[in-house]
């Protein structure tokens, strides 16, 4: 029942499939809308059927309110079309991008994966056509998901289907081609189109998470001493794929995705004084955005269209807020307080923006508007820092809250003022990021030791470690 | 003429020092003959201090001075002249220990006036990053306000917060944490 939450009005992008140079082609009419016009794009019905054997209908439990069994078993490598049986490199991405769509697909809970173990005994199908239903009946299975993977000249054809065990029918059928070498992406891009069709829900397998780590074990350079760097690394949602951005041998922390992943904004001390700096990824260009500015600027945070950004600095002697065009132009103070004041984070609405101040004596979370107006203390904590405001269709926001020696991951429902905590004293729990869709948060932890990037589902369940060389602080996660 | 009067003063103490030296000698060496000595001594008097008041003091001095200034930048800021301020934790109010670390600072500043200094904020982990960050650059410029105060040029004292970025002792302790809560300074021009 609570599923109808989700259903208002999540946006797709196929956009992201075309960011990571990838080139993976999507047959289906409503994607490659997408990706043409690039940005946000209003999920559209398909206005006729591509392919006759999707039929349009959901899956469900024979068991009320039950989530629909599903299992994923490996996909089939396929020989190809000129009769040559499918190589090593085909099988091995076969069986890939069925484990990651696994992965992918018990990510959001939707559905209720039947263990793999299950089904090691049901013989692989050797094509979409000779799939052995009676025997996922046999398992209680509701959906099967058989795809199959082929290689071409130019690279690599991926289909996929979801059947409906019982009417045997195609519930969802998408055909792909690209790279072989981008083959968890197929998997992340069917779990997120599979959940738009079957949960219209906007599921995060393709959006990606950035940090700052000491990992590289590099030194600084220059007159002070001897002091380790952290650099800017961006990761897939599931840790996978973990790559450097930033290269200065310098303190590079605070970063930040901008709404459309293709930038990050982050704080860099390359200059001796933090400034912010974006990095526009696909490009390999960099902005300063305060440039020539005085002050200690930190703490970039992008508006929800992409055209502003919100941060800290002590340009006018204390730290306040300010909002500036992308560009660095027309800077605007919203703060002015002898306080601290610092973190800002936007509403999903870009009206209000929350942010960190200590003027009732200990850091609590304030939301303002955008212009500065109505300011108003929404915690009462010892001491809570980082707010990050959730995305629609929730109205939260997560912080960071003392609890204790350390601190722990608690979110504010700004309509009911209710508070539920994330994370309970293990280790210390900082700097919370909502996912796109709402359902779960990232945020650094010492519960292992050093200080990691882990995932929570927003419920606190479904605890996952993404890093685990060096250490890692500060994730933001794309939208 | 006020030089000449003070040598002669200095000449005429010195002498009747050595009197008194000679005259305490004689109950010890009595088998060897005393009476040339003190009759030597009082004939030339100008000799002895000449060459004992001036060479020992001064290049003392210019030696010292020359173990700081040329010193490089890295050696000078691996054992700082300048001491670092400690706070309480999340507080940037200066203590009266942290008031007479900057007087001496000061002191030090004013002696090497042609110094600029780079003074860090930073934080125990106990803190958020974020909120860190800006504790950070409150401590740094309790301390630059402080050192403006006693006269030294504010074009010489840059800030910079690393909240908890650099800790100095990795330990998680109160004693660690105490003394990564601090004002650091770093001599960056001389």
């Amino acid at each position: 029942m609570s599923r109808t939450i989700f259903t208002a009005g999540p946006t797709t992008r196929g956009l992201r499939i075309g960011t990571a140079a990838v080139g993976v082609c999507v047959a289906a009419a409503l994607v490659t809308a997408g990706l043409g016009a690039r940005g946000r794009q209003q999920p559209v019905a398909p206005p006729t059927p591509q392919q006759p054997s999707e039929v349009s209908t959901t899956i469900s439990s024979t068991e009320a309110g039950a989530a629909p069994r599903f299992a994923v078993p490996d996909f089939i490598a396929v020989p190809t079309r000129d009769g040559r049986p499918a190589d090593a490199e085909t099988i091995e991405a076969a069986r890939t991008i069925g484990r990651v769509l696994f992965d992918d697909l018990s990510f959001e809970r939707e559905f209720s994966l039947i263990p793999r173990d299950v089904y090691n005994s049901i013989p692989t199908a050797t094509s979409l056509d000779d799939v052995p239903f009676d025997r996922w009946r046999e398992i209680n299975a509701d959906g099967v998901i058989v795809g199959t993977v082929q290689k071409t000249d130019t690279g690599v054809r991926v289909e996929a289907r979801l059947f409906n065990v019982r009417s045997r029918q195609a519930a969802f059928a998408r055909e792909y081609s690209g790279s072989i070498a981008n083959r968890r992406l197929y998997a992340h891009t069917i779990s997120d189109e599979i959940h738009q069709q079957q949960r219209a829900l906007r599921g995060v397998a393709r959006t990606k998470l950035t940090f700052n780590s000491d990992r590289d074990g590099e030194r600084m350079g220059g007159t002070v001493e001897n002091r380790g760097v952290k650099e800017i690394y961006i990761a897939d949602y599931d840790g996978e794929n973990q790559r450097r951005v930033t290269t200065q041998r310098s303190l590079n922390i605070n970063s930040a995705w901008s709404p459309d992943a293709r930038s990050i904004a982050y704080t860099s001390y390359r200059r001796g004084a933090p400034q912010i700096f974006i990095s526009n990824i696909y490009q390999g260009t960099l902005e300063e955005l305060t440039k020539g500015v005085s002050g200690q600027n930190w703490l970039a945070a992008w508006s929800p269209d992409g055209t502003r950004v919100a941060f800290s600095s002590t340009r006018d002697g204390n730290s306040e807020i300010y909002v500036a065009n992308r560009d660095g132009s027309n800077a605007r103070r919203l703060t002015n307080h002898a306080a601290i004041d610092t973190s800002p984070t936007w509403a999903p609405s870009g009206i209000q923006i929350a942010f960190i101040s200590d003027r009732t004596g200990t850091p609590q979370v304030w939301v303002m508007g955008v212009d500065g107006l109505g300011q108003r203390q929404v915690t009462r904590e010892s001491y809570a820092d980082r707010p990050t405001w959730s995305p629609a269709p929730f109205n939260e926001i997560a912080y960071a809250a003392r609890t204790g020696p350390g601190l722990d991951i608690r979110v504010l429902e700004l309509a009911s003022g209710q508070v539920r905590q994330l994370t309970f004293g293990e280790g210390t729990n900082e700097s919370p990021t909502f996912s796109a869709n709402g359902r779960h948060v990232a945020f650094m932890s010492t519960r292992s030791g050093k200080s990691q990037i882990f995932t929570i589902a927003r419920d606190g369940k479904d605890l996952r470690q993404i890093t685990r060389t060096g250490n890692n602080y500060g994730p933001d996660w794309s939208k | 003429m006020r030089r000449l009067w003070s040598a002669a003063a200095l000449m005429l103490i010195l002498f009747t020092v050595l009197v008194a030296a000679c005259g305490k000698k004689p109950p010890v060496a009595r088998p060897t003959p005393p009476p040339p000595p003190p009759s030597a001594t009082a004939s030339r008097p100008p000799a002895p201090p000449e060459p004992v008041s001036e060479p020992t003091i001064v290049p003392a001095e210019p030696v010292q001075d020359d173990a700081i200034s040329s010193a490089s930048l890295d050696d000078l800021n691996r054992t700082s002249p300048l001491k670092p301020v400690f706070y309480e934790y999340d507080s940037s109010e200066l203590s009266p220990d942290g008031q007479r670390i900057l007087d001496a600072n000061a002191s030090v500043l004013k002696q090497y006036a042609t110094w600029a200094i780079t003074i860090e904020g930073h934080c125990d982990e106990r803190g958020t990053a974020e909120y860190n960050l800006a504790l950070g650059e409150r401590r740094a410029v309790t301390a630059r306000a402080y050192l403006i105060s006693l006269g030294i040029s504010a074009d010489r004292l840059r800030t910079v917060s690393y909240g908890k970025e650099f800790p100095f002792d990795p330990g998680r302790e109160e004693a660690a944490f105490s003394r990564n809560r601090r004002a650091h300074f770093v001599i960056t021009a001389k």
